[in-house]
């Protein structure tokens, strides 16, 4: 089990199944201040990377949430459209937002891993 | 502005020692929030008080015994009849009636207190220069700080560095020394709460700021509370609301021009754009400024086209967040009159979809205002 990262400031982990579940990054939600709402893609519904597939706003603004990889999205986290804090409270655990079966895993090549990561946080 | 360099407030330190997240703001370098948040800073300026630095703001003095039948001449607000420190809301216009500032007058025995939006005060020092400048002197006030401190507390805290400040009432002002400090202080602001907005030496300004925020009761607030603060209390932000293309009656803001100044009145008109604002006083707009609330979860923000139910295009949002302390979408907006009725269902356009909202009465929150 292993995390990546995106550009756009969104983790993608790798689960046991070869599935992965998204959010957002503990940099993401710090930048983006209270999350007040998020809109959540549709179960069953295809995207390609780089598509919109949600949105996160906080009182000062609103953010589109990206689809890091190709795939049909399984799963979206319920708790966080009821209570989207959990998104600033704990992002990368109960703030998740979707969970997708990916179309094409050679896809998770082109993420960043967490050194990659920091390093973009640390000079953005 | 992206290039330029930013100017500071006499507190930029102090924001910076307090953690507070920077960001460009009216030509300034000003804190947006602090490290609890906007939300947090929010629900205490409810709760308690809240200190913003708004030294961005121009400040300026009007001087001479015509200065305010002079500024008559560019608002269509009764500035003759307001008594010895009084304070009074106003909006300069131009010759289509649009608004090209809002602004705070105040009398004083001297001379008349003004306060103008941070990004208009160059070109309104010009405008007050080139229309009344040969009837009164326009003396900027760069070298004074302005403080707000804001919420149902700010009186007790107050009143512990001057206990006179608590007779004051809401929108009136006076001279106190603050625990030694000199201040112009009115009990007035941009919040809806109770609270006062304090002018002060930027030499003092820091010293004056650590004061309030040793008590308890206060915490800073960053600009980004102060927006959402205003807009539940159906306050207008210029530039967003109100701009050069709305006039006061499509804003709404009629109830700024006082009998006086309307036709009809010892010194009806007389001032930029009356012909087409006293048309529209008398015959209405053909749009007017309302607010908005959302029974749904999602923010509706300015640019949100606003539609019918049949998808006819009626109006545009022109500021909208969820309201941290009403707990819903609130926004302000513009729609056509015939669908500006209390009650009207109207929908807004986000992204691909369609959330409806109600216009509704402002302030979203109830104020609190103290009149005596």
């Amino acid at each position: 089990m292993s995390i990546k990262y995106t550009p756009d400031h969104e983790w993608v982990q790798i689960e046991a199944d070869g599935s992965v579940t998204v959010g957002i990054t503990v940099h993401a939600q710090d930048a983006l201040g209270d999350v007040v709402f998020v809109d959540l893609p549709e179960v069953g519904k295809s995207y390609a990377a780089k598509d919109v597939a949600g949105v996160v706003e906080s009182v000062k603004a609103a953010a589109d949430v990206y689809m890091p990889v190709s795939g049909e999205i399984t799963e979206v986290n319920e708790a966080l459209r009821d209570d989207p804090s959990l998104a600033n409270s704990d992002p990368l655990k109960a703030g998740w937002f979707f969970k997708v079966k990916l179309a094409n895993s050679a896809e998770l090549d082109g993420l960043m891993d967490g050194t990659a990561y920091d390093e973009l946080v640390k000079n953005s | 502005m992206s290039d330029a360099v930013l100017l500071k407030t006499p507190l930029h330190a102090l924001h910076l020692e307090l953690g507070a997240k920077m960001v460009p703001f009216g030509g300034y370098d000003m804190p947006v929030q602090y490290p609890t948040g906007v939300m947090a800073e929010h629900r205490h300026t409810r709760a308690a008080a809240g200190l913003f630095d708004v030294s961005h703001m121009g400040q300026l003095r009007l001087v001479g015994a015509k200065a305010a039948a002079a500024l008559e001449t560019l608002v269509p607000v009764d500035v003759i009849d307001l008594g010895v420190f009084k304070q009074r809301y106003a909006l300069f216009t131009n010759e289509q009636g649009g608004i090209l500032d809002d602004l705070m007058i105040c009398r004083r025995p001297d001379d008349l207190f003004v306060v103008v939006n941070a990004g208009c005060k160059v070109q309104d020092i010009a405008h007050l220069q080139a229309g009344i400048g040969g009837q009164c002197e326009v003396i900027p006030l760069p070298e004074q700080a302005l403080l707000a401190l804001q919420g149902p507390q700010a009186v007790t805290v107050l009143a512990r560095l001057n206990p006179e400040v608590a007779k004051l009432t809401f929108m009136t002002g006076g001279f106190f020394e603050l625990d030694g400090i000199p201040t112009f202080l009115t009990r007035s602001g941009y919040t809806g709460e109770d609270g006062f907005e304090i002018s002060v030496h930027q030499d003092q300004a820091v010293a004056l700021a650590r004061k309030l925020l040793a008590h308890a009761e206060v915490k800073p607030i960053g600009l980004g509370a102060r927006d959402s603060l205003r807009l539940e209390a159906g306050l207008c932000l210029y530039g967003h609301d109100i701009d050069t293309t709305t006039t006061p009656v499509e804003a709404s803001l009629t109830w700024a021009i006082q009998k006086v100044r309307r036709p009809g009145g010892a010194r009806a008109g007389g001032y930029p754009g009356a012909a087409v604002i006293e048309a529209q006083l008398a015959g209405g707009a053909a749009r007017k400024r309302v607010g908005l609330v959302s029974s749904e979860r999602m923010p509706v923000r300015e640019g949100a086209k606003l539609v019918d139910a049949s998808g006819a295009e009626v109006g545009v949002v022109t500021s909208g967040t969820l309201g941290p302390t009403v707990n819903k979408p609130v926004a302000l907006a513009y729609l056509a009159s015939s669908h500006a009725a209390q009650g009207t269902e109207v929908f807004a356009l986000v992204r691909d979809k369609r959330t409806p909202m109600t216009v509704s009465p402002t302030p979203f929150t109830p104020n609190g205002y103290f009149r005596g």
